[in-house]
């Protein structure tokens, strides 16, 4: 299919009207506590024997009570007030009630009338643009089991079974407005959102595993209206990109329909990542009547105006502000700014390594560059690598200090995080201290000159780039332990450039 | 009279003046149980091998340490078959939990194990306790101990008719619209509905949340004391249990009544309750007022929306608390290969018509569009009633009126549904206001006994007893026992 018009622009044209995507997302973001939500099982479910993480209370067993995890509540009170939310004093949890297996008390306990909290943004950046998308609430709720089916769906499974290991984990929904207009918008707002929930610590950021899911609302309508198209409802997408494909794919079946004269139901699709495409699973006539009502196994929940100020209090400052703060202390560039704060850890690495007398842009330069590279090729990041944080400083102040080349640091930074080390005393041991006297490099640059006649010729032509090799040439002959910049400048001299 | 036919309170002296052991009063609740629960019906699942173990255990508790041994300490007692206890059989009176072990014990039953309990067995009930003649169990009805041919009342009616059958000297029920003080008003025997709040509900299979309470029959008032006592308290399980301190009901129990005011709703005493019925307990007011006490007529304006408010609200927790019996995990299951299919079969042969009746019931009111008509609606009602019981309580310390419009009825009398639900028209708004409620004997119609009840503000639950252990003192109504136990005697 062709994507050019809903990559590119938020602009779509059928026939002589030009059309506009509307996106709201919803967000699943597992917390990160240690017990569930309403009982004391751990909430880190993963690779426990099936049903094996579970008691009476998450196993629905009759007769079984919820008490609420106050871990949970203080984390959504975090993420609300990280996302700028309004914070009511009183808030209530609601049972959505109906029939799944996953689902062992034939109700999810929910928020639905009063929330945690509601009106909240979260500002976030494309192309170096900034926006701001609102977020209508962010509430808490259980996660349901997971099911296994003999085929692929239920429906024509010959057998099923059910795991509770993941029930009653607590689940934090985040629903943002449909604010969002192109599919790069939608990934860059889960990127950003994904970020913050990971540095309030709340959520591990796993699409994966599932621990952040996201849901679509997608509709399309004449630009400049501001009435809302029929909404369909996309579901299972399992990366940024799949987020970004569908919206991408559904958008654009949506134009088509509408091209050729059809009519949107409302409906849920699911997005099916071997066709590259989404499918419908549910029309409006289905849609579930979830029977709302109060919870009445839990009383209200009051909360205390000092318990929010004293977690907005702890927050901890938040990936856009530290990429601001990191432009304005270091003069980075935005792009720079934006990796090095992705996330918490990279931020708290860069800052760390500044903080001992590295500069700012060489420090980030090698973060962005030869670190990234060897965190990715060893799947290890820098911090449990045999340098450490402590030994890229170390290596970079002798970089700065011009007692090692900018080569001999490369040679040693990917030797030294793979094996550790310390970096001063392997430069003492090897001698892979930096020449930079004038007079022990004389005798290399008459042979440089001596073997280049080409290059020398070329130079003086007015061929700048030929004095690179004559540069080479040197630098080779004491492998990579000559100061380049010195080397040039003797070149010069020498050549009378 | 036979230990078990007797009270608490004296099975309790015995133990300690070395009179009677915990074994032998078991081997006396079980042979009272042989010989006449053929014919009551009293008890779905028996534990003797159990009650065995604990009656030993209680044996030496009460040597090492009679003071500290608490008075229910190697006493026999029967549990309604809602409450969990570990490893043993737990079906709510329903097909639908057939199988079932629960593999905890709840919170009231623990303190009654902790408190050296010897348990006999789980008592016949209506589905998930909706019902007012235990017609509902899926089982088998439970017959009243007086006449045979009549109903206990509901739904704890197994436990109801075991206490006045002789069997066990007090018993636990559940009581969510009067399922505790109905069946003790037509059995002739003491129960109490304590304050929402007071005793956990963790371990109880819920019929609707937000008004089942656990709580005791016994012979006596004092009995249904000590027993409260040792069950309520705060759970932290139990999130809708109150975190504030139980007062000793012990400690007042023997105040009297002289001097204090008691009000006598209006609306209680209407066209439904049976002349018998009101005769006795116009006959009771008379002697509370020769007692001393002050008799103000009150009057609570809602009463007769009562009825329809719970018949929303009950419904619509039970149409949801019900959800979990869906043949995956535990219970019946009905198999088919369509999921769907497996749903409408197991749900459709394990529940009983009742239950499906109040599931539809609560579905529908629950459901999108009719909310506000009916849920809504109906918790606002049951806000104002609450208010005009705390109104009537700024001027009257309780209220007393019957607890049923009607001594036992004959089995299968009442096929009409709504005839039976007009049974805990005087009970049920109790429920709705969270108060506690005590029904105790007080008199004989037709030779069926009659309940007066005795409802006090929430959390004067000692109130309520004390006004009612007056009441019991100065008549000895209590001191009548079915024929099954004079039988023994
Ligand atoms: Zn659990």
């Amino acid at each position: 299919m062709s994507s050019t018009a809903t990559h590119g622009t938020d602009t779509l044209r059928v026939g002589d009207r030009e059309y506009q995507a509307v996106i709201g997302l919803e967000v699943h973001a597992q917390l990160l506590t240690r017990s569930k939500m309403f009982c004391g099982c751990s909430a880190a479910y993963v690779g426990a024997p099936p049903n094996s993480n579970t008691c009476p209370v998450c196993l629905g067993l009759p007769g079984t009570l919820p008490v609420i995890n106050r871990q949970a509540v203080e984390y959504t009170v975090r993420t609300a007030v990280a996302l700028n939310c309004e914070i009511p004093e009183f808030t209530k949890f609601d049972r959505k009630n109906y029939f799944y297996p996953d689902l062992p008390k034939g109700y999810q306990i929910s928020q639905y009338d009063l929330p945690l909290s509601r009106r909240g943004w979260l500002q976030f950046h494309v192309d170096g643009e900034q926006r701001r998308c609102g977020i209508t609430r962010v509430h808490l709720e259980e996660d349901t089991g997971t099911m296994y089916h003999a085929g692929d769906v239920l429906q024509s499974a010959t057998s099923s079974l059910v795991d509770c290991n993941r029930c009653g984990v607590p689940l934090m929904e985040i629903v943002g407005e449909p604010d969002l207009r192109t599919p790069e918008e939608a990934r860059e707002y889960l990127i950003w959102l994904r970020r913050v929930l990971m540095y309030i610590g709340v959520n591990d950021g796993n699409l994966e595993q599932g621990s952040f899911r996201c849901d679509a609302n997608v509709s399309i309508r004449p630009r400049g209206s501001d009435q809302l198209g029929v909404k369909v409802e996309i579901k299972n997408m399992n990366s940024f990109r799949a987020v970004h494909h569908a919206l991408g794919y559904e958008i654009e079946r949506q134009r088509q329909v509408l091209e050729q004269g059809g009519a949107l139901p409302q409906e849920t699709r699911g997005w099916v990542e071997t066709q590259q495409a989404t499918v419908s699973q549910r029309s409006k006539e289905y849609a579930h009547d979830y029977r709302y009502f109060p919870e009445p196994d839990l009383p209200p929940l009051q909360l205390e105006a000092a318990l929010v100020e004293r977690i907005r209090g702890e927050l901890p400052e938040l990936p856009d502000a530290r990429a601001a703060r990191l432009r304005r202390q270091h003069g980075l560039g935005d792009y720079d700014a934006g990796l090095l704060t992705a996330t918490r850890e990279e931020a708290d690495t860069y800052e760390s390594v500044v903080a001992t007398g590295v500069g700012a842009k060489l420090a980030a330069n090698w973060m962005l560059g030869d670190v990234a590279r060897l965190a990715n090729e060893h799947r290890l990041p820098l911090q449990q690598s045999g340098l450490g944080v402590a030994g890229l400083a170390a290596l970079l102040r002798l970089l700065e200090a011009g007692t090692i080349s900018g080569s001999v640091a490369k040679e040693l930074l990917a030797e030294l995080y793979r094996d550790g080390g310390d970096p001063a005393a392997l430069v003492e041991q090897r001698g892979l201290g930096q020449v930079s006297d004038a007079g022990a490099l004389s005798s290399l640059i008459d042979e440089a000159i001596a073997q280049g006649s080409k290059a020398v010729a070329d130079f003086r032509a007015g061929k700048e780039a030929a004095l690179q090799s004559l540069v080479g040439y040197v630098m080779k002959q004491t492998r990579g332990r000559a100061d380049a910049q010195l080397v040039n400048r003797l070149l010069r001299e020498r050549l009378g450039g | 009279m036979s230990f078990t036919g007797g009270t608490v309170a004296a099975s309790a002296a015995a133990l300690r003046e070395g009179g009677v052991s915990p074994q032998e009063l078991l081997a006396e609740a079980r042979a009272q149980f042989e010989r006449v629960d053929a014919e009551v019906g009293a008890v779905l699942t028996q534990t003797w091998e159990l009650a065995e173990r604990q009656a030993a255990d209680a044996q030496r508790r009460l040597r090492e340490d009679p003071g500290a041994a608490s008075p229910l300490c190697g006493i026999p007692v029967a549990l309604k078959d809602v409450l969990c206890l570990e490893g043993v059989a737990c079906t709510a009176g329903s097909r639908i939990l057939e199988g079932f072990h629960p593999p905890y014990t709840g919170t009231a039953v623990q303190r009654l194990l902790d408190a050296g309990a010897v348990v006999i067995g789980k008592t016949n009930c209506d589905e998930f306790a909706m019902g007012s003649s235990t017609e509902n169990s899926a089982y088998r009805p439970v017959r009243n101990p007086w006449d045979r041919s009549r109903v206990p009342g509901g739904s704890s009616g197994g436990s109801a008719a075991a206490v006045a059958a002789g069997m066990v000297p007090y018993s636990l029920g559940t009581d969510t619209g009067g399922s505790i003080r109905q069946p003790a008003a037509l059995c002739g025997v003491v129960g109490f509905k304590p304050t929402y709040g007071r005793v956990s509900r963790y371990g109880l299979i819920a019929f609707a949340s937000s008004l089942d309470q656990i709580g005791p029959f016994a012979h006596t008032v004092e009995d249904c004391a000590l027993v409260y006592s040792a069950i309520a308290g705060h759970d932290p399980r139990d999130s809708t249990s109150s975190p504030t301190a139980v007062e000793d009901p012990m400690e007042t129990l023997r105040g009297g009544i002289a001097g204090m005011r008691l009000g006598v709703p209006h609306e209680y005493f209407g066209e439904g309750l049976e002349p018998g019925v009101r005769r006795a307990v116009e006959e009771a007011l008379r002697v509370l007022e020769g007692m001393g006490a002050t008799l103000d007529e009150v009057s609570l304006p809602s009463t007769g929306a009562a009825l329809s408010t719970y018949y929303i609200i009950a419904p619509a927790e039970c149409s949801s608390n019900l959800a979990r019996y869906d043949g995956i995990r535990f219970g019946m299951r009905k198999e088919h290969d369509a999921l769907l299919q497996m749903y409408l079969d197991t749900r459709g042969c394990g529940f009983g018509a009742e239950v499906k009746r109040r599931i539809m019931l609560g579905t529908y009111a629950l459901s999108s569009g009719y909310y506000d008509a009916y849920y809504r609606k109906a918790q606002k009602v049951r806000t104002v009633i609450a208010e005009e019981f705390a109104a009537a309580f700024e001027r009257v310390d309780a209220l007393v009126c019957a607890t049923s419009p009607t001594v036992a009825f004959p089995l299968a009398a009442r096929e009409d549904p709504l005839s039976m639900y007009l049974c805990d028209v005087l009970t049920l708004p109790v429920n709705l206001a969270g108060l506690p409620g005590v029904s105790l004997p007080c008199g004989m119609a037709d030779g069926l006994p009659v309940g007066l009840q005795v409802i006090a503000p929430r959390f004067q639950d000692a109130r309520a007893l004390r006004v009612a252990h007056a009441y019991e003192q100065a008549t000895g109504w209590h001191r009548a026992r079915s024929p099954l136990v004079e039988a023994t005697a």
